[in-house]
């Protein structure tokens, strides 16, 4: 949440089948449903089912939400290098960018956390399609936005049945592989000010 | 949030709840052809209408899906479609036909980027002039506009309430953000809704007269197979529902189809007021446009502007007493449109006052943004 | 055979409301309304089950006349509202009555889908072979070398044959009659009224004022004749050579099949949706 505790907007990226879109889902409903919050969650994308790019936004606050689409994301998840180049430019000043390592190679400055969640699915689960999962647990792990149980809770009622505890798995992979990191200490990184330029 | 104990609340997309708000008002029939961005609406109430004992057909054009839900609706249920812009140019024909035959329905445009194919995921609202006179000749319709999860399902209990009440298609413009926008939804308890169904004959069959005048210029709607056997046509008729080609006949047809609609402006025309009271810049806007232009108001607000929003929930029948009241208080109107100036045609037609009526379009197939609408307050507000 | 006339006049016509009616004199449509009056009287239909709903043309007036749920639609539609009305109350029985243009050509693709679909639905198709209504504009099922209004040189397209046409769509029902052939025109109509299942007439008919004046047979019973001379029973037919039925056309039942029925189909998805049975639908019961 920002200051006022109003409007944090996060943004998911990456091209389709990467079950960008699920994941915005599942974080909407565990901060809307689970936790009281208001959200608004969107989308685009083109006309293909695979391939092409994916976005989907989430808007939460404490407030009704008017704008339902994030104008100047606090967080871009980019799961793989076009959406990265493409949606980085919209991230706020102070914004935090987590990249899939794997898949970007070209990482903007700034506030960065790069982990290879395409790598972990594959290694860990066998499967890149749980990739989505790992990085939602790791935003949710960077931001706090929810807690990890009501993430979880959320993901048992939008995932199919027998995909249930692939899933929940994949999302605690994430988890872990953000605690490693420390956000706070990206703060002191920030973005260069103009004068440094 | 406000929910209250025992309500379910889930997280629903502006698709989703115009399905829940259909299936509360009582719409037990669906006939439809697959189109993007409205799909969701056809495949959720496929799974849906018959388990609450209603019929999903998918027809083979939207032609067919529009006669089919006239056809369902003579029988006695009420019935729905669903479209976006090259459906809805299909539906143009016997949209007439239910205003022309007096015939309830619901109609929903999910609008997208024209003309012709245009842009299907992407958001438009340049169907606004279609809705009110897509379909050939002079004919009254209604046009509700929709922005939130929330107001798909209450606007779309409204539709169909307005549209039994008054016997006349009711359209609802939906647009792409509002169609796939995903947001936490409270259902309400049943008892908390108000639903309205069409008058029935109260008469025995052979004293029904089934487009006789009235005060209230809607006579009561008996469906077919109920011992009340009259003729329903798409040619001008007389009150049996025979074609007539009497000057006087033709004349009284047409003047009570909109008289009914005008004796009823005070419930159709539907608006939102939003810090209006002491505005003296304002936005005109409606649909999904409406959200950013709330957010613009606040934030001028903060910046010290005397703004406010007037969100038409009816585009047609024009609200143009609530509009006119804007025009002659504001010294600025503003209205947003994702398309290159409809809805401003008509606040400029209405605008008798010194109020200056800037429109801003886009046509991008991009939602606009708070910050545009923010700036154009600014500059009328200064 | 007079008071039997009348009686059926009382009993099922608007006599007194909407006559006299709009067809030329000599016009086959009113052959077609006798046989159909003559069959729901056989069957013993009651007024109040029965809806009749047309498309736009000379047979879309038919209608008005009778004392059914009437239903007057746009053009080529009948078949899309016939559809709404049969699933909203299958217990109605629900009848369209359509000419050559108005179901064949704007109305085409409903009717394909119609038969495709199953339905219990009756469809009478009066081809009189042009448009009369409008002036004697060349139809779907004027023939080849013919002349219309639209076709001042002859016609250069190739007629479609509307119960074949049916037939390959996948109706379980299909006959053809004509209005000579009166008796068996009844007979076909009681058939496909009774027949469980989207049931198709076609009906050869006569417009000698905008047809048949053009084309050498410029009165009605010239018309009748050559309807007399050209239809060959479909069991005949089976018996003749290709080359014997050149230039003519089969009358009779051409097609009687059992089809599962939409409504009766759908009532088992409601049933196994309620019990929470996946919805597979039939056959992935």
């Amino acid at each position: 949440m920002d200051k006022k505790g109003r409007r944090y907007e996060v943004v998911f990226s990456g091209s389709g089948g990467q079950g960008i879109i699920l994941g915005a889902v599942v974080l909407a409903e565990a901060c809307g449903i689970h936790d009281g919050k208001y959200v608004c969650q969107t989308q685009s994308y083109g006309p293909e089912s695979r391939g092409g790019f994916s976005r989907a936004d989430v808007v939460i606050s404490d407030r009704p939400i008017d704008y339902p689409m994030a104008t100047e994301p606090d967080l871009l998840l980019a799961m793989n290098q076009t959406s990265c180049d493409r949606y980085h430019p919209e991230l706020k000043a102070d914004g935090l960018l987590v990249v899939d390592a794997s898949l970007v190679s070209q990482i903007p400055a700034g506030r960065t956390v790069a982990i290879p969640f395409t790598e972990i699915a594959r290694e860990q689960f066998g499967t890149e399609m749980v990739a989505n999962m790992v990085s939602l647990g790791a935003v949710v792990q960077l931001t706090r936005l929810v807690s990890p149980s009501k993430l979880r809770a959320a993901l048992t009622a939008r995932a199919p049945q027998h995909t249930a505890d692939l899933n929940r798995a994949a999302l605690n992979a994430g988890i872990r592989a953000a605690k490693k990191i420390d956000v706070a200490c990206l703060e002191n990184l920030g973005a260069p000010e103009e004068e440094d330029v | 949030m406000s929910a209250r104990k025992g309500q379910k609340r889930v997280l629903l997309q502006g698709n989703e709840a115009i399905v829940e708000g259909a299936l509360a008002a009582g719409c037990r029939f669906f006939a439809g052809y697959p189109i993007t961005p409205a799909s969701e609406i056809a495949e959720l109430l496929s799974m849906r209408l018959p388990l609450a004992g209603g019929t999903f057909i998918q027809m083979e054009d939207e032609i067919a899906s529009i006669g089919a839900v006239i056809g369902a609706s003579l029988a006695g249920v009420k019935s729905m479609t669903a479209t976006s812009g090259p459906g809805f140019s299909l539906m143009q024909e016997n949209l007439g036909f239910a205003c022309m035959a007096e015939v309830p329905c619901v109609i929903v445009n999910v609008m997208r980027g024209g003309p012709s194919t245009g842009l299907p995921t992407n958001p438009s609202q340049g169907d606004v002039m279609q809705a009110r006179w897509g379909t050939h000749g002079d004919h009254p319709v209604i046009v509700l506009s929709v922005s939130t999860v929330q107001d798909c399902f209450e606007i779309t209990i409204l539709a169909f309430n307005l549209s039994e009440k008054y016997r006349v298609p009711v359209i609802i413009l939906s647009d792409a953000v509002v169609a796939h926008t995903r947001e936490v939804f409270t259902f309400p308890h049943a008892r908390e809704i108000q639903i309205v169904d069409r008058a029935l004959p109260s008469m025995p069959p052979e004293w029904y007269i089934p487009y006789e005048d009235s005060p209230s210029g809607v006579p009561p709607m008996a469906p077919f197979g109920e011992g009340y056997r009259y003729h329903v046509t798409g040619l001008v008729h007389d009150v049996r529902g025979f074609p007539t080609q009497r000057p006087e006949e033709i004349k009284a047809l047409i003047n009570r189809l909109f008289r009914k609609i005008t004796q009823g402006f005070h419930e159709i025309q539907k608006v939102q007021r939003f810090m209006l009271d002491d505005a003296d810049v304002s936005v005109i806007a409606y649909g999904s446009v409406s959200r950013a232009a709330r957010q613009a108001v606040k934030e001028a607000r903060r910046e010290g502007v005397r703004a406010g929003l007037l969100q038409l929930i009816t585009l047609f029948p024009f609200p143009r007493s609530s509009v006119e009241s804007v025009l002659k208080q504001c010294r600025g109107v503003v209205v947003p449109e994702m398309n290159v100036g409809q809805i401003s045609r008509e606040v400029k037609r209405v605008n008798r006052w010194e109020c200056k009526v800037e429109k801003y379009n886009r046509v991008d197939g991009r939602l606009i943004t708070p910050k545009q609408i923010r700036q154009l307050i600014f500059k009328l507000g200064t | 055979m007079s008071q039997g006339v009348t009686k059926l006049i009382h009993k099922y016509l608007r006599h007194d409301k909407k006559f006299p009616h709009v067809w030329c004199p000599g016009c086959g449509n009113g052959i077609v309304l006798g046989a159909l009056i003559r069959a729901i009287d056989r069957i013993g239909l009651e007024k109040d089950e029965i809806v009749l709903a047309s498309g736009i043309g000379c047979s879309g007036r038919m209608p008005v006349y009778v004392d059914f749920n009437t239903l007057h639609t746009t053009h080529g539609r009948a078949l899309t509202f016939a559809t709404g009305i049969k699933l909203a109350k299958p217990s109605l029985t629900v009848i369209a009555i359509m000419g050559d243009g108005d179901a064949t050509a704007i109305g085409g693709n409903h009717f394909i889908h119609a038969a495709r679909r199953n339905l219990n639905l009756t469809a009478i198709i009066i081809n009189n072979q042009i448009y009369g209504m409008t002036g004697g504009q060349s139809s779907p099922t004027t023939p080849y070398g013919s002349y219309a209004t639209t076709a001042p040189y002859g016609l250069i397209e190739h007629a479609f044959s509307i119960a074949e046409l049916a037939v390959t769509a996948g109706a379980p029902f299909v006959a053809r009659g004509t209005v000579y052939h009166v008796e068996t025109l009844e007979d076909l109509v009681k058939k496909a009224i009774l027949k469980r299942g989207f049931a198709v007439v076609e009906v050869i008919s006569n417009c000698h004022v905008q047809y048949g004046r053009r084309n050498n047979m410029g009165d009605p019973v010239t018309m009748m004749k050559w309807m007399r001379d050209h239809a060959i029973r479909v069991e005949k037919a089976s018996s003749m050579s290709i080359d014997d039925m050149e230039g003519k056309f089969t009358i009779g039942v051409l097609a009687d099949v059992e089809k599962p029925i939409y409504t009766e189909e759908y009532q088992k998805i409601r049933e196994g949706a309620i019990k929470g049975r996946p919805t597979g639908g039939p056959g992935h019961g």
